[in-house]
């Protein structure tokens, strides 16, 4: 651990954060914009070019706002929570690749990876901390001392649970296939061929679990707005309420991420072709951008689902459809051995 | 021994989806509703009282303060109970202006139902979709009455303005053109999955139970019950004009919202017969400037886009109505909320309240 | 940190991610922290009640609750604990084989036989039906 390596990893640090905070920034921006055209909008269009300057005009306008501790909060808790909440959601970056390992242009002696670190577990560690996240919502609907935040909370931590099982389950075919929790050579296996082509139900039952576990529309039951009011967060306002919100976007980068890297190769090119001259960290952001734009489309397109039909959703469907995911996995590994 | 607690949960007056200050409070037993109490009230402002001391013909802009979102069809209603008392015919081309307008005014009700409806389900981008619809009537209200939401259109006697020659053109482009946006609403909503899980037996009502509870308009016909004033005692033209009445066979919400979105096209139907037939001639018939009518009582009913809407008039021989009592059909509808969304759960609630579209501003006059 | 971390080398790669963490919290508390003292306090006890759609609250929030939360999270205890035995299974089944493929089933086999009866004793269904 020389200085040079202390001074990547700190520059990495930096910057790996401050594009995180920029993309979940402008993923509140985007939403608004592709929700604007779906709806024959236009969307924000007047802080700056384009509204490109509304994050941080929002950003500040909540900075201004008064933040109003209702009588009867657990307050140490109530303070804790969004803290938990945005931690645990930020934190998962960690150990996502964003590139093959570089010496950016002969600036370094030796090449290093193109993620913050490259753990053994990496898998383990992303759902570790989803899960982490579950308590600060838990905790936030308990302190707030509010019906709707309570069922709210109740709600959102029962169905993240339930859909963590399945999200959990689905990937366990791409660990078969890969032999490793790492997620860098999770990517290095599919130069060949895309996790996408050999793991189908696998990946259905991932994407739609990641909707849930977001708590995204059709799924995004615990804030249902017409029933719930805001859900966890009805009691919260200011940077604390900010503070969820923020974490929210960047649960659905996370997820986005998780969902290239795990069966979409990574930053690795199109299967067969390669790169295409393009560098391995754009293929990477191109396709996270797609997911992330397939979110907003989708919440914009669907209805919502009862909370019941959700449960028996995640229960009586997509636990079986992983199971048996596991199962053909093994199967057809072992045939084709 | 093992007892369950209720939780008591109060839905509004400061809600989302209480389509206003609807207040209800629902008992709860874990998530299923085992009792809900309605609490209305909150937008009282005395309509009826005012009317006992307005002349006749002041109190028709009061009428577009009933249902805000079809103002001229409680015009209709309340001009329609005056002429009755006081035994005035309108001209015949006053009446087509009449129901073209109030047929406009119940598709722009429905789609105002449609866009809170789909709204309260999640599916938010038909909101705006309905709106740009909408939109295109009102304009065409502007442009006959210069206004857009409290229209205050209709007189007693007929109609104070001609509809102008672009009218026609432009109202043959929605007519020609809006059968398609309603398909485009039902390939968002009626082949959506999701939205059938919503809406298909939840909140169902019998027929029987609906006629009990004083259900009219297309939350009865949902039920299966077909009856709709237009056809049960045809007033002003609707006699001489052919439309179906849809109808629905369980009485869920899904069957309520199919009705709804039939009787969009049934009143285009309407509206191009009207446009085909409407005869030249005058507007207005004389009417007293002290319109006095003589001594009794009179109840007239229309079909308002939220079903039976009546006037019931007593007159004293003075120039102010001894008494005037509003049947708003959001009000005796709202009664069945609780029947409805009994045993079933909080997401209920919220399909069931757009199912019946009330609107407060009737509820409480 | 080099002295923390001698003999554990298997921590290593977590120094980074423990920044990336710090950072995290960091930026928590300065972003309150800053709010705090740009943003205005004025409360009142109006503005203090609970939320509850603008009428005072009828009963205690933290009340007893759905017992539907406390089975589902029970089942998912369950089966989190078989996805935590199908990890190392997993990464290692290149390795295991039929062998290790027929032993998983036996163990999912055992598992399911309990799903199903949880399912028969309608502790998977949200409301009850009928």
């Amino acid at each position: 651990m020389s200085v040079l390596w202390w001074l990547v990893t700190l520059v990495k640090v930096g910057v790996i954060f401050g594009a995180v905070l920029g993309v979940v920034a402008y993923m509140t921006l985007a939403e608004r914009k592709v929700s604007g055209h779906i709806q024959l909008r236009l969307g924000p269009n007047r802080v700056g070019p384009f509204g490109l300057l509304q994050p941080i005009a929002d950003g500040l306008k909540l900075m201004f706002k008064e933040d109003i501790i209702p009588d009867h909060v657990d307050k140490v808790i109530y303070l804790l929570a969004p803290a938990i909440s945005t931690v645990a959601a930020f934190a998962a970056y960690a150990v996502i690749p964003l590139g093959p390992p570089t010496d950016f242009f002969g600036l370094l002696p030796e090449p290093v990876p193109l993620q913050i670190a490259d753990v053994n577990i990496g898998i383990l560690y992303i759902f570790a901390l989803s899960s982490m996240g579950v308590y600060g919502i838990v905790l936030a609907g308990w302190s707030s001392n509010n019906k709707y935040s309570l069922l709210g909370g109740l709600r959102s931590s029962a169905q993240m649970i339930s859909y963590e099982l399945s999200l959990g389950m689905s990937v366990v075919g791409v660990l078969m296939m890969s032999g490793s929790l790492s997620l860098t050579r999770v990517v290095e296996d599919q130069a060949g061929l895309w996790y996408v082509f050999l793991q189908p139900l696998g990946f259905i039952i991932f994407i739609i679990a990641a909707f849930a576990e977001t708590n995204r529309l059709p799924f995004d039951l615990p804030e249902a707005e017409p029933e719930l009011v805001a859900g966890y967060h009805t009691e919260y306002s200011s940077m604390k309420f900010s503070l969820f919100f923020m974490s929210e976007y960047a649960a659905m980068f996370t997820i986005s991420a998780m969902a290239v890297t795990l069966y979409f190769g990574g930053w690795q090119g199109l299967p067969g072709l390669g790169t295409l001259g393009i560098p391995p960290v754009l293929w990477f952001v191109g396709k996270v951008a797609f997911f992330l734009f397939l979110f907003l489309w989708v919440r914009w397109t669907l209805p919502r689902f009862r909370y019941d039909q959700l449960m028996n959703l995640g229960w009586k469907v997509f636990l079986p459809l992983s199971l048996l995911n596991v199962l053909l996995t093994g199967l057809g590994l072992v045939l084709l051995r | 021994m093992l007892e369950t607690r209720e939780l008591i949960l109060n839905m509004g007056p400061q809600h989302p989806s209480t389509h206003g200050v609807l207040r209800l409070v629902l008992k709860l037993e874990g998530e299923t509703i085992v009792g809900t109490d309605v609490v209305i009230g909150y937008l009282h402002r005395g309509s009826e009282k005012i009317a006992e001391n307005l002349p006749y013909f002041e109190f028709v802009p009061y009428t577009d303060r009933l249902d805000y979102t079809a103002a001229l069809s409680s015009n209709l209603g309340y001009v329609m109970a005056v002429e009755k008392i006081s035994s005035i015919r309108p001209p015949e081309r006053a009446e087509y202006v009449r129901v073209i307008l109030t047929e406009f005014q119940r598709i722009a009700a429905h789609l105002v139902w449609l866009a809170t409806h789909a709204l309260d389900l999640g599916a938010m981008s038909v909101f705006l979709y309905c709106f740009r619809e909408r939109e295109a009537i009102l304009d065409l209200f502007e442009m006959v009455t210069g206004a857009r939401l409290t229209i205050n259109f209709f007189r007693i006697g007929g109609v104070p303005a001609d509809l102008p020659p672009q009218f026609f053109a432009r109202s043959w482009e929605f007519v020609e053109t809006f059968p398609d946006r309603i398909k485009e609403y039902e390939a968002l909503l009626t082949r959506n999955k999701i939205w059938l899980k919503r809406t298909r037996n939840v909140a169902v009502i019998s027929a029987e139970d609906a006629i009990d509870l004083g259900l009219t308009g297309p939350s009865l016909r949902g039920s299966g019950v077909s009856f709709d004033v237009r056809r049960a005692e045809p007033y002003s033209i609707y006699e001489r004009l052919q439309f179906d009445i849809p109808i629905g066979e369980k009485g869920d919400v899904f069957d309520r919202y199919m009705v709804r979105m039939e009787e969009m096209r049934q009143s285009l139907r309407i509206i191009r017969q009207c446009l085909e037939q409407i005869p030249e001639g005058d507007l207005l018939s004389r009417v007293p400037r002290k319109l006095k009518p003589a001594p009794g009582e009179v109840y007239v009913r229309i079909e308002a886009p939220k079903g039976e809407l009546g006037f019931y008039i007593v007159s004293d021989g003075s120039e102010k109505p001894y008494r005037l009592k509003i049947r708003g059909p959001s009000f005796v509808n709202l009664q069945s909320l609780p029947a409805m969304v009994q045993g079933g759960l909080v997401a209920d609630v919220v399909a069931a309240i757009g199912s019946i579209d009330v609107v407060l501003g009737e509820v409480d006059r | 940190m080099e002295v923390f971390l001698r003999g554990y080398s298997a921590l290593g790669p977590y120094v980074p991610v423990f920044l990336f963490i710090v950072v995290a919290v960091t930026f928590g508390i300065v972003t309150l922290f800053i709010a705090k003292l740009v943003r205005p306090h004025r409360p009142y006890p109006e503005k203090l009640s609970p939320y509850e759609c603008g009428v005072p609250p009828l009963m205690e929030a933290r009340e007893r609750f759905f017992i539907r939360f406390y089975i589902i999270a029970i089942l998912f205890v369950l089966f989190d604990v078989e996805a935590a035995f199908l990890y190392p299974w997993a990464v290692l089944y290149g390795k295991l084989g039929l062998y290790g493929f027929i032993e998983m089933m036996i163990f999912i086999g055992i598992l399911l036989v309990g799903y199903f009866y949880a399912w028969r004793k309608g502790a998977l269904d949200w409301v009850k039906e009928g």
